[in-house]
């Protein structure tokens, strides 16, 4: 992004052709695809304030007569999901529970490993890097029965530690890479100057490091907030029951209702798991984009 | 522990002191590190050899040579699902391209409310493919979803059962992941347009090229690097893709709308099926080794060929 950015005045883009039609035409495109894109979050809110009776008599995509906010309370702790009727709760509990450890440990770990990686070098660190990385690439597939076997030997299968740990390990492929590639940039004259003066591994990381990094480490916790918390393929292979994260939740109660529609209720289940994340990219959208096209151009 | 911040090493103190001084920091960077690149390596050789032992319902040793591989690709579960996956692979991603960059295009237009618009297609991205398959399974749910507004609206002959019709439920998928990852698409293809060199645009305009022509003819062939960028990362979506089938149509009408990821899921966890779970799991990583090893090598030359530009 060095080269100059073409804004301002920028004397290329279309419009200064000046001709006003075209200029019409490229709102209303964007208008209807971001009316596209809206609309499934606007018939969910809306569905989750109508009951269901009212759902049952004409479809999903309806203004609601008159606000249900009960459907809210009954989603979040009085909604049967397999046999327990204690609403999502107990799994946002989970999903909480599993996500915020996780996300902490890999993000330290993953910016101490960066740091060492980037500014210390030592013998085998190109390699060691190298295969961490490679985590990004390997399907979850190819380690769903290694860990059920480890999971099961060390006595953490169905128990969030099992998942934070999961999630801690494999989440150190993003988060080194992340921390690495920006730690990578800081002068090494930085480091060597204060090794100079005494300043040890740590020392330098907690006085120099740290204070430079919270753009990354903003990057680093929403990716992996937003990545664990979404998880469901783990979630459903490893937990079962009162153990078991929103999403696998989610799926076991659309299972529950398919004989009887509760899609009001549902409606406001699916905003409840869903709003974390979208809160998270709400607020802190710049360092969400930031992660995908870090994360994408490795 | 104590003296970790403690000074640099003194002259005359011994190794043993200096390498004890230095444990914690060993211990905090080679552990975790240590742990991601073993578990790498350790399970993907671990998957391989359980796909070459007849392990059903526990893992057991034992050498099957093949055979897992041969039963997994003349199931028709799994070969339903790779037609599936060639389908639904090149139109998600083409159809996700050309909404991705047409969106940059607009949106580089210098609009009105940009920031807004990039929200708003970038918010799918941040909500879990099961939420977005839920709801996507009820508005393409021809009894309760768009067919039924439709119907209840007057026209009653209207039909869009995609979901449930054998044929066509692939392409409700393709739908559903086209909304969730277009913006992903979008955003890279934008940042691209925005980096553009801006010497390289006056020149084209000294040439006498007119703005539209500049930017067919001049702006876009430099987005190729990241068009070869986007396909890959969304075919490498395509091809694990789990999640938003199983929140959507979980594989059905039938087994209409299988994909690699739940015949693997379904082998290991469902038939306790393990040696053939993990060889259509090594499967999976091959289709998926067929996409990035042509990208790995593509990106060696091109770094090789900047550095000796």
């Amino acid at each position: 992004m060095q080269h100059g950015v073409i804004s301002g005045d920028g004397s290329l883009r279309m419009r200064d052709q000046g001709f006003a039609p075209s200029r019409a035409l490229i709102y209303l495109v964007v208008t209807l695809f971001a009316a596209a894109y809206l609309a499934p979050l606007v018939v969910v809110v809306l569905n989750s304030l109508r009951t269901d009776e009212e759902i049952a008599q004409s479809s999903m995509i309806g203004w609601p007569q008159h606000l249900a906010w009960g459907n809210y309370a009954l989603a979040w702790s009085g909604f049967c999901v397999a046999e327990t009727c204690a609403g999502i709760r107990p799994y946002m509990l989970n999903s909480a529970l599993i996500t915020i450890p996780a996300t902490i440990f890999s993000t330290l770990l993953g910016a101490v490993a960066g740091y060492a990686v980037s500014l210390w070098r030592f013998r085998g660190d190109v390699w060691v890097y190298g295969i961490v990385t490679l985590g990004l690439f390997l399907p979850q597939q190819m380690r769903l029965l290694p860990w059920t076997i480890v999971l099961r030997d060390i006595g953490l299968i169905n128990t969030l530690t099992g998942l934070v740990l999961i999630h801690t390990i494999q989440g150190l492929s993003f988060t080194v890479l992340f921390c690495r590639n920006y730690y990578i940039a800081i002068p090494h004259e930085l480091i060597r100057a204060a090794r100079v003066d005494g300043a040890g591994f740590f020392r330098i990381f907690w006085r120099i490091i740290l204070p430079l990094s919270s753009p990354i480490l903003i990057v680093t916790v929403i990716w992996q907030f937003t990545h664990i918390w979404n998880e469901f393929l783990y979630g459903v292979t490893f937990t079962t029951g009162q153990q078991q994260p929103v999403t696998a939740a989610l799926i076991a109660l659309s299972a529950a209702v398919a004989d009887i529609p509760h899609h009001g209720v549902q409606s406001a289940a699916v905003i409840i798991a869903a709003l974390p994340t979208l809160l998270i990219y709400l607020f802190g959208g710049r360092y969400f984009v930031r992660g995908l096209t870090a994360g994408a151009v490795k | 522990m104590t003296d970790v911040v403690s000074t640099a090493t003194r002259p005359g103190q011994s190794a043993t002191s200096e390498m004890l001084r230095r444990l914690p920091e060993f211990l905090m960077i080679w552990v975790p590190l240590l742990l991601s690149a073993a578990h790498l390596i350790t399970f993907s050789i671990w998957t391989i050899w359980i796909s070459f032992t007849p392990s059903t319902l526990v893992p057991v040793t034992g050498w099957v040579g093949l055979r897992n591989y041969t039963a997994v690709l003349a199931s028709r579960n799994w070969q339903i699902a790779f037609d599936n996956l060639l389908l639904f692979g090149t139109a998600f991603v083409l159809f996700s391209l050309v909404t991705g960059l047409l969106l940059a295009i607009l949106l580089d237009q210098r609009i009105r409310g940009e920031n807004v618009l990039r929200t708003i297609f970038l918010y799918p991205l941040a909500v879990s493919f099961v939420v977005t398959g839920t709801v996507w399974s009820w508005l393409l749910n021809p009894g309760i979803g768009i067919e039924k507004l439709v119907h209840d609206l007057g026209w009653i002959t209207f039909k869009f059962d995609w979901l449930v019709d054998r044929d066509m439920a692939i392409w409700t998928i393709v739908i559903a992941a086209i909304w969730q990852s277009s913006g992903f698409a979008m955003a890279l293809f934008l940042a691209g347009l925005r980096s553009v060199d801006a010497d390289i645009i006056k020149a084209a305009q000294i040439d006498g090229a007119g703005p539209v022509r500049t930017y067919w003819r001049v702006v876009l062939p430099t987005l190729w690097p990241i068009t070869i960028t986007v396909v890959v990362v969304q075919l490498q979506f395509a091809i694990s893709a789990f999640d938003l089938v199983r929140a959507l149509t979980n594989g059905g009408p039938g087994i209409a709308t299988q994909l690699p990821a739940l015949v693997v899921y379904d082998l290991m966890f469902q038939r306790s099926q393990l040696g053939r779970g993990a060889a259509a799991a090594v499967l999976m990583l091959l289709i998926l080794l067929a996409v990035l090893l042509p990208y790995a090598a593509w990106r060696y030359l091109r770094r090789r060929q900047s550095a000796h530009a």
